[in-house]
């Protein structure tokens, strides 16, 4: 305890002349690579805050040197990236969607952009490949509900669907044959039968022939003789092999007695007409025709 | 000791926690309330029984039989006439067992539901609610209990005088533990301040304030009344982490409740001056609850366990001024390419930059104290233990100033990188001293031979090494994989994916990081089986360490 010389035998080294409950600390000076490269950190601090922002002043701080700000770091890189594209996209701002798809310049920037804009604002519904599910159309086949040419898609994103704030919207409604008590239960299930066999999945051939009488009087006039869809109403194709809202039986009786009818946002406003035409021209890609 | 007192007052509180439930202003504060009332009245039944009403004075029932009374005498194997207050420190150590086994297992659950969304069990057992509980659960019930029982038996030691303030040691170890199960069930019933690493609302927080004051009060008294000439540097630590966690915490927390009895409060900053504040206040949770708080128990328990003086008392000092000094500047790195003006972001990242050497006299003072003893490391899995989290401590004080590192920080902000990092010095450095700390107290505290298994600390040891390991090693390659899939480009210079894709991207480093929690959580497991075998007094017949190697030599 006494302050005497102390001298740790082990390293040979002077103890402070000190023990607290027995612990002991040698006299070591500092490690001279770690008081250079304290010192050296202390320098590199000093050298950046001369070259960048860094000294609060009365009125506002130093700029630094090299006259760099996070501001100025962004606006240069969104120029940057501007000037990439330089003219294309005033290109496609005045051009048709027709004229974009066909042009081998901007088609591929319309795609790229299209994807970008589809990965931020269309993933939560339609899924990150477009592949759709259970309400939400998959975007990668061949079935329509209101048009797969590019006119038709540009329609449906500018104007949305069923989207209650925009006057020029794709609107329609399928009646509630059973909940409304325009059909009983019997005839949603022949009619339900009928459906299915024209997909070619029925086994009850007597409840296809009542059914088909029903389809011919209540379902024709939308969904065509052969259930093969109308476009200008949304009306679904029900002849293949393709299902908004399920394919059972189950399915078919639900949606029969009591619609569901799916919204889409009117992104015209939104996101502006180039986004909504590069949109239309990458969704187009995906599985665009009929 | 009586406890009619305490009695009377724990009873009056629990009267008052249900006049609040009564009169609250919503349905939150209401349930929080019951929970608060149940809590206090439990404590008073508690109380209750350890009185004895059938004397004339009122003696308590088991003033002699109890470890109460033998804690006083232990000191005497010290060779000194202090009566240390031994027993608040046991039960720290307990405390601390228990939440480090709650909070890894929290962290366990969370980690699974981030890799499975589906475990998420509305509304009280959500990602929101369970991940503030884990952060809490690990830095301030684990942590938290774990710097209170070593500063409470270190302060003791290195300055031979009993606690200061009498039993005002138990106020504070009971009021924190108050706070924690406040802490805990209001994250759980969705009451909090959505500010990270201080989420309890503004009357956990009065209370907690409270306590803390307490803490400081006992600490300075016992530093004033020592009877050593000098104060230890883990002293040093320690207070500087009590000063300052007040400090932050008060002016973190400044608040307007909405009502005096809901749960709701506004912070009296906004904005990015809210957002400077809180930084300020989560950089040095991190700087002086978990750096300066634990260099305190590595100064004290690395001599101890390895028997060998402390490398450098010059460094010692130097390194512990320029850490508290330089710390408390380098919030501002967690808000780079934000709205905080420029010239703050790089005094941020300048600041932590000069951080790093301060950080390393730690480690340099730790590792070199073993000059001498290395040989120690093979047949001391305590010793080991403590070695691994300082070089844990050293590696992540190393990656914390690089990720401050603007361009750095461009890459690895708001990703698993951040997570690993925090991990790598939680489990690694704060975890592993801790457990070296509590394997080390534990057989001196309750008088035992040796601990119980010294074998099943070398599990411990591996099992949580290669689980840090492999968490840190994930979220390192998840975390840079992130960074890089969220800023990239195509050829025409539009965003390549989506958010959803960059998350469905990690869920094969979600499963594996929750694997490395698993192995963390299974060596504390052991170390709570080892402890609880210690304190019974029993001892494990096994081979010796190291023996196996011995022939060979």
């Amino acid at each position: 305890m006494a302050e005497t010389r102390d001298v740790d035998q082990i390293t040979g080294v002077e103890t402070t002349g000190h023990s607290w409950d027995g612990i002991k600390e040698l006299n070591n000076p500092l490690p001279r690579w770690w008081l250079w490269t304290f010192y050296g950190c202390i320098a590199f601090a000093l050298v950046y805050t001369v070259l960048y922002p860094a000294w609060p002043m009365i009125n506002s701080a130093t700029g630094g040197l090299l006259g760099w700000s996070s501001r100025g770091q962004l606006e240069a890189s969104i120029e940057e990236a501007k000037a990439a594209n330089a003219g294309k996209l005033d290109e496609i701002a005045s051009l048709g969607v027709e004229e974009i798809a066909a042009n081998p310049e901007l088609r591929p920037t319309a795609i790229a952009a299209g994807k970008a804009a589809f990965k931020v604002n269309c993933v939560q519904c339609h899924g990150s490949g477009a592949e759709g599910g259970p309400g939400y159309p998959n975007l990668n086949d061949d079935s329509w509900l209101w048009g797969g040419s590019l006119d038709a898609i540009h329609t449906t994103l500018e104007h949305g669907i069923r989207y209650a704030t925009d006057d020029d919207t794709r609107i329609s409604e399928m009646p509630a044959f059973g909940r409304d008590g325009v059909l009983d239960r019997t005839q949603i299930g022949d009619v339900a039968e009928y459906v299915l066999s024209l997909g070619g999945r029925s086994g009850d051939e007597a409840a296809v022939e009542k059914g088909q009488a029903i389809f011919a009087d209540n379902c024709a006039a939308c969904h065509g003789e052969k259930g093969e869809g109308m476009h200008e109403i949304g009306a679904p194709r029900l002849n293949d092999a393709i299902w908004l809202y399920g394919s059972s039986k189950a399915d078919i009786v639900a949606q029969v007695t009591a619609p569901r009818h799916g919204v889409m946002p009117a992104w015209g406003e939104r996101l502006g007409e180039t986004t909504v035409k590069e949109l239309t021209v990458y969704v187009h890609s995906l599985g665009g025709g009929e | 000791m009586k406890y009619t007192t305490e009695t009377m007052l724990v009873g009056l509180a629990a009267f008052l926690a249900l006049l609040g439930a009564g009169f609250a202003a919503d349905e939150p504060f209401r349930q929080h309330a019951y929970v608060l009332f149940i809590v206090l009245a439990l404590a008073t039944i508690v109380l209750m029984r350890r009185i004895d009403f059938s004397g004339d004075k009122m003696i308590p029932l088991r003033a002699d039989g109890s470890g109460k009374a033998a804690a006083g005498a232990t000191a005497a194997s010290e060779g000194t006439t202090v009566a240390y207050l031994d027993e608040v420190v046991r039960y720290g150590v307990v405390a601390t067992v228990f939440w480090a086994v709650v909070g890894l297992l929290v962290g366990v659950v969370i980690a699974s539901q981030l890799a499975w969304p589906d475990l998420n069990i509305q509304p009280w057992f959500n990602f929101g609610r369970l991940r503030p509980l884990h952060t809490s659960a690990v830095i301030f019930a684990f942590g938290g209990n774990a710097l209170l029982a070593t500063s409470f038996h270190v302060v003791q030691r290195t300055c031979r005088a009993r606690l200061w303030g009498g039993n005002l040691a138990w106020f504070v170890f009971w009021g924190y533990q108050l706070f924690i199960v406040m802490a805990a069930t209001g994250y759980l019933l969705g009451i909090t301040e959505g500010r990270e690493y201080a989420e309890p609302e503004w009357y956990v927080d009065l209370w907690l304030t409270v306590v803390w004051v307490a803490y400081l009060a006992v600490f300075l008294g016992t530093l004033v009344k020592r009877r050593e000439p000098h104060i230890y540097v883990a002293n040093w630590f320690y207070l500087s982490f009590i000063v300052t966690i007040a400090m932050l915490h008060v002016v973190n927390n400044l608040s307007m409740p909405v009502s005096f009895l809901g749960a709701k409060s506004y912070s009296a900053f906004s904005g990015v001056q809210d957002a400077l504040t809180q930084w300020w206040y989560g950089h040095n949770a991190v700087g002086f609850f978990l750096t300066a708080g634990f260099l305190g128990m590595m100064y004290y328990f690395i001599p101890k366990q390895a028997n060998r003086p402390v490398y450098s008392y010059r460094l010692s000092i130097i390194h512990f001024w320029a850490l508290i000094f330089l710390y408390i500047w380098a919030g501002p790195h967690h808000l780079h390419y934000t709205a905080l003006p420029d010239w703050a972001q790089t005094l941020g990242m300048v600041f932590s930059i000069m951080l790093w050497m301060p950080s390393w006299g730690g480690m340099i003072n730790g590792l070199m104290t073993l000059s001498g003893a290395w040989d120690k490391l093979r047949t001391d899995p305590v010793l080991r233990m403590m070695v691994m989290s300082v070089a844990f401590y050293g590696m992540s004080t190393f990656e914390g100033p690089m990720m401050s590192i603007k361009s750095v920080n461009s890459l690895s902000h708001y990703t698993d990188w951040t997570i690993g990092h925090v991990h790598s010095g939680a489990l690694g450095w704060v975890g592993m001293i801790s457990f070296g700390a509590v394997y080390h107290l534990t057989p001196k505290l309750w008088q035992r031979e040796r601990l119980y298994s010294l074998r099943l600390v070398n599990w411990h040891f591996w099992l949580a090494t290669l689980g840090i390991v492999v968490y840190a090693a994930v979220m390192w390659v998840s975390g840079i994989m992130q960074g890089l899939m969220w800023r990239e480009y195509g050829e025409d210079g539009y965003l390549v994916y989506s958010f959803a894709e960059t998350v469905a991207a990690m869920h094969p480093y979600y499963v594996m990081r929750m694997l490395g929690g698993v192995m963390y959580l299974a060596g504390a497991l052991i170390m709570a089986f080892n402890v609880y075998k210690t304190i019974r007094g029993e001892i494990r017949r096994e081979v010796p360490m190291g023996s196996a190697l011995q022939p060979a030599e």
